[in-house]
């Protein structure tokens, strides 16, 4: 039991821990799992949350920042006033837990359609976007010199990497192959600066409340890059969810957006936010293909995989309406 | 010649089935699951009705534009060279209304509440 693990674990570090209660898998793939569980103590119950690779699962996937650039990632972005969980423990061998990290659990929702449809966030709504151009600001002028070591991409090596992708999947959509080209002629070069970025800087990965943004989560796909990518992404039409006039996220604007990174200290290149929010449409079109592969080929044979390779499609009439919009 | 019910007509049944007498039986992620089931064999019926029409006026839309006869795969592989190596783009004549109707075509079969196709579909005045 995952339980007596846990016990074991948290009363070495967290004072007058007694044991644990209330432990409940989020979410896990076959090398990652998230786990929701309580800590008792004297005083009552603290939320926790454990972020974990299983044993026997060290090696990451090659986007993948790994679990302890993800645990430095959280702290630091905790530590310099941003909306992050405190990380409590840092797993070690002893643990017999895998690798990973336990922090602070932050009630709130992650869910999409209920942050765009509930009445609890229809005060969050309206001032989302521009929490969220401040919230990414800070991320990108988190400062170098103290982050881990992440992989540095750039527009040019990402065009290459989805242009890989896509093809090895030897199934022909010529509106993927007109994206690539609009990408490759519209690649803005190398950013003037380089900066943290978070990489999946949207909805699911971002814990809200009734008063707004609570934590960014998931800093699994960061890297050093354009930060203006992180602004593209969360403008990328399916993480709208049905509420397409609203381009971030579905509660806000892009000016909202932009404010809000103004008023963190930073500028925005509207031209580069455009390029990455295409970049970002085919690379979500391009990880549906990915997820549909995983189906067939069998690692993961569920229903669920299988349909989102009927999603890839939704990404080409996005990239259709960015790249050929029809008049009138 | 197969005997009917058509196939068309034998996913339907299952999925009403499903959907009318096994949905208010069932709780938690099973429930979740079971809406996944009905979806896909509600999409399955899409592409057994609308699939080979959209598929044949496909066929003759890029033989025209291509001047290429063939399987539908062979086409669109045609096509996405074409595109890649910049010798037709959307400047070319037929180019961005076929990827239209061949787009809107997939989504009519994949996911016909897709917010952005109900707009392209307003736009048509249909």
């Amino acid at each position: 039991m995952i339980e007596d693990e846990l016990t074991r674990c948290v009363v070495r570090w967290y004072p007058g821990a007694t044991g644990v209660t209330a432990a409940a898998k989020l979410s896990g793939g076959a090398s990652q799992e998230t786990w929701s569980f309580d800590i008792l103590h004297a005083g009552g119950k603290h939320g926790a949350i454990l972020r974990r690779s299983p044993q026997g699962y060290g090696a990451a996937p090659t986007r993948a920042a790994g679990l302890d650039a993800e645990a430095r990632l959280m702290q630091l972005a905790h530590d310099a006033g941003l909306p992050s969980p405190k990380v409590m423990h840092v797993l070690k061998p002893e643990d017999d837990l895998g690798t990973g990290f336990i922090m602070q659990r932050i009630e709130g929702e992650t869910i999409a359609r209920k942050i765009l449809r509930d009445e609890q966030f229809a005060k969050a709504r309206p001032i989302l976007a521009r929490q969220l151009g401040k919230v990414s600001a800070g991320i990108h002028s988190l400062p170098r010199d103290q982050l881990p070591s992440l992989r540095e991409m750039s527009a040019t090596k990402e065009i290459a990497e989805m242009g890989r992708e896509y093809r090895s999947f030897d199934w022909p959509r010529p509106v993927f192959e007109l994206a690539l080209r609009w990408l490759g002629d519209h690649d803005p070069g190398p950013s003037k600066e380089v900066t943290l970025v978070h990489g999946d800087f949207r909805h699911g990965n971002l814990i809200i409340g009734p008063d707004g943004v609570r934590a960014v989560l998931d800093w699994e796909l960061a890297h050093f890059g354009d930060p203006m990518e992180d602004l593209g992404w969360i403008c990328v039409n399916s993480w709208r969810f049905g509420e397409i006039d609203k381009p971030v996220g579905g509660f806000g604007s892009r000016e909202e957006l932009f404010a809000g990174y103004e008023e963190g200290g930073r500028k925005v290149d509207p031209d580069r936010v455009k390029f990455w929010e295409v970049m970002g449409t085919l690379r979500w079109g391009v990880m549906c293909c990915g997820m549909m592969q995983r189906f067939r080929l069998g690692p993961d044979h569920s229903m669920e995989r299988a349909m989102i390779g009927r999603r890839a499609s939704e990404t080409e009439i996005d990239l259709l309406r960015l790249l050929a919009p029809r008049g009138g | 010649m197969q005997d009917e019910p058509t196939p068309i007509e034998l996913t339907k049944a299952v999925a009403d089935f499903l959907r009318n007498d096994i949905t208010p039986v069932i709780s938690g992620h099973n429930a979740f699951k079971l809406r996944v089931a009905i979806n896909i064999l509600d999409l399955v019926t899409r592409q057994l009705t609308l699939g080979e029409g959209s598929d044949d006026a496909e066929a003759a839309r890029l033989a025209k534009l291509l001047g290429l006869q063939g399987s539908l795969i062979e086409q669109n592989r045609a096509l996405g060279e074409r595109i890649a190596k910049g010798e037709v783009d959307l400047a070319t004549p037929g180019l961005s209304e076929h990827l239209w109707q061949t787009t809107l075509a997939k989504l009519a079969v994949d996911q016909p509440n897709y917010a952005s196709y109900k707009r392209e579909l307003e736009r048509e005045g249909k």
